[in-house]
């Protein structure tokens, strides 16, 4: 088992190094940088001497390996280096944002696991039936529906009943508010995003925990269990379901992972100033530096959940280990 | 010559009549899966011959015509620009369907090759492969296609570019490890020993083994790239205006006007819906035809 942890942990090495060298490159390859960006945005004749001062300044007119030494050394420094748009260190840029994405993914995972394991549970035990039709057409639509549509459509019924009951259109508001200072405030900001998020998840969990519990259900252990005359409510809760949770934890993992820095299409929605809406900036602005860290802290915490989730296919199914 | 013609008519016929009840024992069998080739069929139907459809330019702006609700002459109301939804929703079609099957099929080839080519090859090639694919699958799918276009910049073509290059590695890796299977069986040996070219084996004697994942990821390809698409058309990345685009439809205006004109926002959003739910439904039945393991009951 630890042989396996350190291979698996050594293995992260050369895909973050390769994932390094393709965002550095590719990156460069797009014309124009910050400094163009930074002039040409005032609307002014942009001067080429500051361009090129600003150039200078920035380390963009060093040769490619040493900006690609500068960027990997960082990492042996504990020195993320700053936004080249904004000159603030990157990682306060990214930690203000971090706590805003890092609770939506959270709350948005939670929200999917309450909807999906009960839903999907309950569509395979009552298989073909019409509670099973109605939980695969909900779920088929959740897969369907493009998150950010359902974010317009929850801000639309938001405006239209609000203005209907109260008499004036009511929006979540735009600024983050920890939960521990302001619960309320904070639920009222992210809920809706969560939910929008949520579904599509809960929707494709739902699909998997049905077809994981009805794969378990022809088990012969599941019939032996029947033959002993268990109560059904026991052998789906303590014999089924456990064994037919790995795919579905799989699906979850891979889902927080994507939410962490995928979510750049519904905060744009909900105004959010999140990971994502930083990412989209970063790579508008050709902001090199703040679009390399925040590529690199997806594909780790990407790398991190599939290693993660590995681990746990361990513990819920003991027959599973690995050399 | 009288009993060779008739005889080939015959021939044909029941060959007729055998696709025929083949396509009848897929509906009877699959009916989600017939009910979303249906609706496929009519999309493409519509994106061909949008010509025809409407009246209406998609990209004629009318100001006596801003906002007008869903009503007899506009069957789905008008956006801020005064143009009609439906002409706008129709000839979306052939955006999303052009950008969806061009980079589903260009994304899953390339896969379909690259994977085989993988597994037939092994040993070092193999390995450098599967961690240059380990890079490009440990980001998500929005933040890939991001990057291309921010390198390529926007447009229908780049967008195509920028969807296509995350569908590689995708099918190359589910292509081969259904590959290192075929590798094993003894008629890759045989074709080896006949002294065939490594090109020939792979594309004449592997490739076609391993059709059954290559079309599932195919057609699941298309509903996520039509999804890409309005992703990145809403994020003002994508297809740019004047073109007709779901996505940019729900940019241009669909949250301003949410309350005073919520038309704007719902249709271009149910026509996205619809088109990756039809493609979704046939996708799942047409691996539950070709593929009865992976049947998700």
């Amino acid at each position: 088992m630890y042989k396996y942890i350190i291979n698996r942990i050594l293995l992260m090495i050369p895909t973050l190094l390769g994932a390094a060298v393709l965002v550095f490159f590719v990156l460069r390859l797009a014309p124009g940088d910050v400094c163009e960006m930074r002039m040409a945005g005032t609307g002014l004749f942009a001067d080429p001497e500051a361009i090129a001062i600003c150039q200078e300044n920035l380390g963009l007119n060093d040769s490619k390996i040493v900006q690609f030494g500068r960027f990997i050394g960082g990492y042996f420094t504990f020195d993320l280096g700053i936004s080249m748009w904004t000159s603030r260190p990157i990682t306060e840029e990214i930690g203000l944002r971090f706590k805003l994405s890092m609770q939506l993914a959270l709350m948005a995972t939670i929200l999917s696991i309450i909807i999906a394991i009960p839903l999907g549970t309950i569509s395979a035990v009552k298989q073909n039936t019409w509670i099973d039709y109605v939980v695969r057409s909900f779920s088929i639509a959740g897969i369907a529906m493009p998150s950010f549509w359902l974010g317009i459509l929850i801000i639309l019924g938001l405006l239209i009943y609000t203005q209907a009951w109260f008499g004036t259109p009511w929006m979540p508001p735009i600024t983050y508010v920890s939960p521990f200072e302001d619960p309320l405030g904070n639920l009222a900001q992210l809920i809706w995003p969560a939910l929008a998020t949520g579904y599509r998840y809960a929707a494709v969990s739902v699909r998997m925990t049905r077809s994981a519990l009805l794969e378990v259900l022809r088990e012969d252990y599941v019939r032996t269990a029947r033959a002993k005359g268990l109560l059904e409510k026991v052998i789906i809760n303590r014999h089924a379901l456990k064994n037919a949770l790995l795919p579905v934890v799989t699906v979850i993992g891979m889902e927080f992972a994507f939410l962490m820095g995928g979510l750049v299409v519904t905060e744009q929605v909900f105004n959010l100033n999140g990971l994502g809406k930083l990412f989209v900036e970063a790579v508008l602005n050709h902001d090199y530096n703040m679009t390399q860290q925040l590529v690199m802290l997806v594909a780790l915490i990407f790398i991190l959940t599939n290693f993660f989730v590995d681990l746990l296919y361990a513990w819920l199914d003991p027959r599973i280990r690995y050399a | 010559m009288a009993v060779i013609t008739s005889d080939d008519s015959n021939l044909e016929e029941s060959q007729f009549s055998k696709q025929l009840k083949a396509f009848g024992g897929f509906c009877r069998n699959q009916p989600l899966g017939a009910a979303g080739a249906l609706i496929v069929i009519v999309m493409i139907l519509a994106a061909i011959f949008a010509d025809f459809i409407t009246v209406y330019d998609p990209e004629q702006i009318s100001f006596e015509a801003m906002l007008v609700a869903p009503g007899l002459e506009h069957p789905l109301g008008t956006d801020n620009y005064g143009r009609d939804i439906l002409t706008r929703v129709i000839y979306g079609a052939r955006t999303a369907l052009v950008v969806g099957f061009v980079a589903a099929f260009i994304g899953s080839f390339a896969g379909l090759v690259l994977g085989v080519a993988s597994a037939y090859f092994g040993g070092t090639f193999d390995l450098v492969f599967q961690r240059i694919m380990d890079v490009f699958l440990a980001f998500p799918l929005i933040i890939l296609a991001l990057a291309v276009v921010a390198v390529m910049g926007t447009g229908t073509e780049n967008v195509i570019v920028a969807i296509t290059i995350p569908f590689i590695p995708q099918c190359a890796r589910v292509v081969r490890s259904n590959a290192l299977a075929i590798r094993e069986i003894p008629y890759v040996d045989a074709a080896r020993a006949c002294g065939f070219s490594d090109t020939r084996i792979i594309l004449r004697h592997m490739v076609p083994n391993v059709m059954a994942p290559f079309l599932i990821m195919l057609t699941a390809f298309v509903g996520q790239a039509i999804l890409l698409e309005a992703s990145l058309s809403y994020l003002g990345l994508g297809v740019q205006e004047p073109t007709a685009a779901w996505g940019l439809m729900l940019q241009g205006g669909a949250e301003e006007y949410a309350e005073s004109a919520p038309w704007v926002a719902v249709f271009p959003g149910l026509a996205i819906t619809l088109a990756v739910f039809a493609f979704n439904l046939f996708g799942d039945a047409l691996r539950d035809v070709l593929d009865p393991r992976l049947r998700s009951r």
